[in-house]
């Protein structure tokens, strides 16, 4: 089951549709690292409202493709995580240190504008001082 | 009552169908969707752990009764290679292939009763149940 990777702007979007398989995860993984570079993108949103378990493999992956996202300039961030889910989750001892989470896809943009604001900004040279 | 859901455990689709199977006799056993999930976590960790170390094995789902007490029993068996050391397979963070090492003691933490048997060179046995809250 592949998973559909759109693209949104300057942001690309994993939507999970249904369980996936180990080698689903990490084949959308590989993907989505190689997406990041083609499209030049600045953030990834993966929607894993549709998982129906998120167990120690699934939050590796996850995990790892925030990580690499960032090592390779982009932000992640996972929305739709569902209450049965979470609850599993913390009873495995489970978390996505590190790696930020949010209700739904439109928290998921809002959170991203923010973000790549926020790099645009600090990227941007100081104003020239002490001359003149 | 009796009947007995045999799984095959071969490839990594298979873990996917041991654990929607799994949450779906959680729900015949009137499981809160919540409790499912846990269910199918714990399946999904332990069917993993059949395919990383033993290549295939099987999963056995049933219902069971105790007293007026209603729950689900998970069998996990394998002929692989067996654990040679069972205290630190259930230890947190212990992996021997890389993993997150949450495997076995995360399902332990997701099940009421978890019991490991292991023969090393002969293969491994896991039984776990999960009863439903008394109302």
């Amino acid at each position: 089951m592949e998973v559909p990777i759109l693209r949104q702007g300057q942001y690309l979007i994993a939507s999970i549709q249904s369980a996936l398989t180990d080698a689903d995860l990490s084949h959308l993984r590989e993907a989505l690292i190689a997406q990041v570079g083609r499209s030049r993108c600045r953030g990834v949103i993966v929607d894993v409202t549709a998982l129906d378990v998120m167990d120690s493999f699934a939050v590796r992956t996850l995990r790892d493709i925030a990580h690499m996202a960032r090592l390779r300039g982009a932000e992640t961030v996972i929305v739709g995580i569902q209450p049965d889910v979470a609850f599993a989750m913390v009873q495995l001892g489970l978390t996505l240190k590190g790696v930020a989470t949010v209700l739904d896809l439109e928290e998921g943009l809002a959170f991203l504008n923010r973000r790549t604001e926020e790099r645009t900004l600090e990227a941007k040279p100081k104003k020239p001082s002490g001359r003149g | 009552m009796g009947e007995e859901l045999r799984l095959p455990i071969a490839a990594d689709v298979d873990v996917v169908e041991a654990r929607q199977q799994g949450r779906a006799l959680a729900a015949v056993a009137g499981f809160s969707s919540g409790e499912q999930t846990v269910i199918a976590a714990a399946i999904s960790e332990i069917a993993r752990n059949i395919l990383m170390y033993a290549k295939k094995g099987e999963i056995t789902l049933s219902l069971v009764q105790n007293g007026d007490r209603q729950g689900v029993a998970i069998v996990a068996s394998d002929q692989g290679p067996g654990i040679p050391d069972i205290e630190r397979a259930m230890q947190y963070g212990y992996s021997t292939s890389h993993g997150v090492g949450a495997g076995l003691p995360g399902a332990k933490r997701l099940m009421d009763e978890f019991d490991v048997q292991s023969v090393v060179g002969q293969g491994t046995t896991i039984t776990m149940k999960k009863w439903r809250r008394a109302i």
